[in-house]
């Protein structure tokens, strides 16, 4: 099946996913189109991360298909390869590598996995760097950043294999107030460019004013989902309704 | 300073320091010393690469591969490494195939014992550096994994680039105990006639008891030298690996 562009880019059908015999997804279909930025909310424990890590084959799945511009993810003959480069992810822990700089953690993947020339890839990260506004930190180690910063670093260090969709489970949880406003300001620049985001998110106004379309899940399964201001100001299932009450 | 020595060994007959003023004695010194000096350096180095491939293994998804490197570590780490010499030396010694030597006549193994030697303390002390480095990898966080390998970084990329590196710098502490300790089993090569320090010590000591204080007084000193270049690098590496705002 070859893609085009009218095709969604990421699409989810009837998503199954177990952990023994706890079911987790409960058959989750979700169409992604290119550029669109989705938002994907609900309650804790409710599958949102082990959603978002079936896309890019971090978790398998037990039923349903996942195809990323027309390639099924659990194929037994997928390339994973190819599929970590069209997706980039970014975690709630950042998770950049300690011993690099911000520097090397941006260059290192398309340097190693890539294998493409070192001024190319320099020229690039430092570009990357200036986009997520940390110019000046190219030479710090992650321990000498902010979980902020250190963020930014992480959402440059994925941008720099040049995804076409990026994942983003709960980027701003783990950190201070002060802090989130400056992840967010860079994933909404991105939005703006253009990039198909798939967001995990807790922040509602955020959510409302980036996403083109918001999912509400709940025990493992898609309990409503819409545009967000039908979602927000007119939700009709009773347990969206309550999430909402809670959290707004 | 030769002639001081003579004199004490005249008139303190218990402390002829005879490779002191005995070119002949001296000269078997000198030569223990450097066949000490290179067993323990290829021992070094064999036993870490084997610590690190060993390491590797470990991880593999095949059960058999798993169960051969632990059958390895278990038979390595509990038997005695001077059993381990004579098996090597004797037992296997006799299937290898024979060579003839540089006189032209004359047939020797084509594993010489100091051969034999290197491969049976570097697979002795191999053992235990399996078992450190995967403690190391061990509190290499599985998230940080994750992040190598949703950036397109193969399983092996991954080890060699980012869980190595940091397992090292947790595990190095274990790893230069383990290190002073294969510098003192080297002496057990004394078992296989490997001319060391130790050996020729020996030897000397036969040869003249007279000699037999000092030469042991020369034998502690001279490892204790030994022992302490290797800390001093070891730790003169560790600083310059320490990752700045990092805790290990
Ligand atoms: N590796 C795992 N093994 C077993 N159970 C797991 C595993 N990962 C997640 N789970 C379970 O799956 C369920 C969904 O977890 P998941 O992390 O996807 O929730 P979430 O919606 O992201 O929650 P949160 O908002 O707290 O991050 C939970 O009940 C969790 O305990
Ligand atoms: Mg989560």
């Amino acid at each position: 099946m070859t893609w085009t562009a009218e095709k969604p880019i990421v699409s989810l059908k009837d998503v199954r996913k177990s952990f023994g015999t706890l079911e987790v997804l409960k058959g989750v279909s979700i169409d992604v189109m290119k550029g669109e930025v989705i938002c994907i909310i609900g309650p804790s424990g409710s599958g949102k991360s082990t959603l978002i890590r079936c896309i890019n084959g971090l978790n398998d799945i037990q039923g349903g298909s996942i195809f990323v511009q027309g390639k099924e993810v659990h194929a037994t003959n997928l390339d994973k390869l190819e599929l970590r480069k069209k997706v980039g992810m970014v975690f709630q822990q950042y998770n950049l590598f300690p011993h690099k700089t911000a520097l090397q953690n941006v260059m290192m993947a398309p340097l190693k996995v890539l294998k493409e020339n070192k001024t190319d890839v320099e020229s690039r990260a430092r570009q990357l760097i200036k986009k997520v506004r940390l110019e000046g930190k190219e030479d710090s180690y992650p321990g000498e950043l902010s979980g902020g910063q250190q963020q930014r670093v992480a959402i440059a260090r994925s941008l720099a294999m040049n995804p076409e969709v990026m994942l983003f489970d709960e980027v701003t949880a783990a950190l201070d107030p002060e802090t989130v406003k400056e992840v967010l300001v860079t994933i909404r620049e991105l939005a703006e460019d253009g990039m198909t985001c798939i967001l995990v998110t807790h922040e509602m106004g955020f959510a409302r004013e980036v996403a083109d379309h918001i999912y509400f899940t709940d025990r493992g399964v898609i309990v409503e989902h819409g545009p967000p201001k039908t979602f927000f100001d007119d939700a009709q299932d009773p347990r969206t309704k309550e999430f909402l009450g809670q959290i707004l | 300073m030769e002639e001081y020595f003579r004199q004490l060994a005249e008139t303190a007959p218990r402390w002829n320091f005879i490779w002191m003023y005995e070119d002949r004695q001296q000269g078997k010194i000198l030569s223990g010393i450097w066949m000490t000096l290179k067993l323990s350096v290829m021992c070094l180095i064999f036993s870490v690469v084997i610590g690190v491939v060993g390491a590797w293994m470990q991880g593999a998804p095949s059960r058999i591969v798993r169960a051969i490197v632990q059958a390895y570590i278990q038979f390595f780490r509990n038997t005695p490494p001077m059993v381990q010499l004579l098996f090597f030396y004797f037992a296997l010694g006799q299937f290898t195939p024979f060579v003839v030597g540089d006189d032209g006549w004359s047939v020797e193994p084509i594993i010489s014992n100091v051969g034999w030697a290197i491969v049976s303390l570097s697979m002795f002390a191999g053992a235990f550096n399996v078992e450190i480095f995967r403690a190391g990898m061990e509190a290499v966080p599985e998230s940080t994994v994750e992040a190598s390998e949703s950036l397109g970084f193969s399983r092996l990329q991954t080890y060699i680039y980012v869980v190595l590196p940091l397992a090292f710098r947790v595990c190095l502490p274990a790893l230069n105990n383990n290190l002073v300790n294969l510098v003192k089993t080297t002496t057990q090569a004394f078992a296989i006639a490997v001319p060391e320090l130790l050996y020729h010590s020996v030897t000397i000591w036969n040869d003249y008891p007279s000699a037999q204080y000092p030469t042991m007084l020369l034998v502690f000193v001279a490892y204790v030298g030994l022992v302490a270049i290797l800390v001093f690098g070891m730790s003169r590496w560790e600083r310059s690996i320490k990752i700045p705002g990092y805790g290990i």
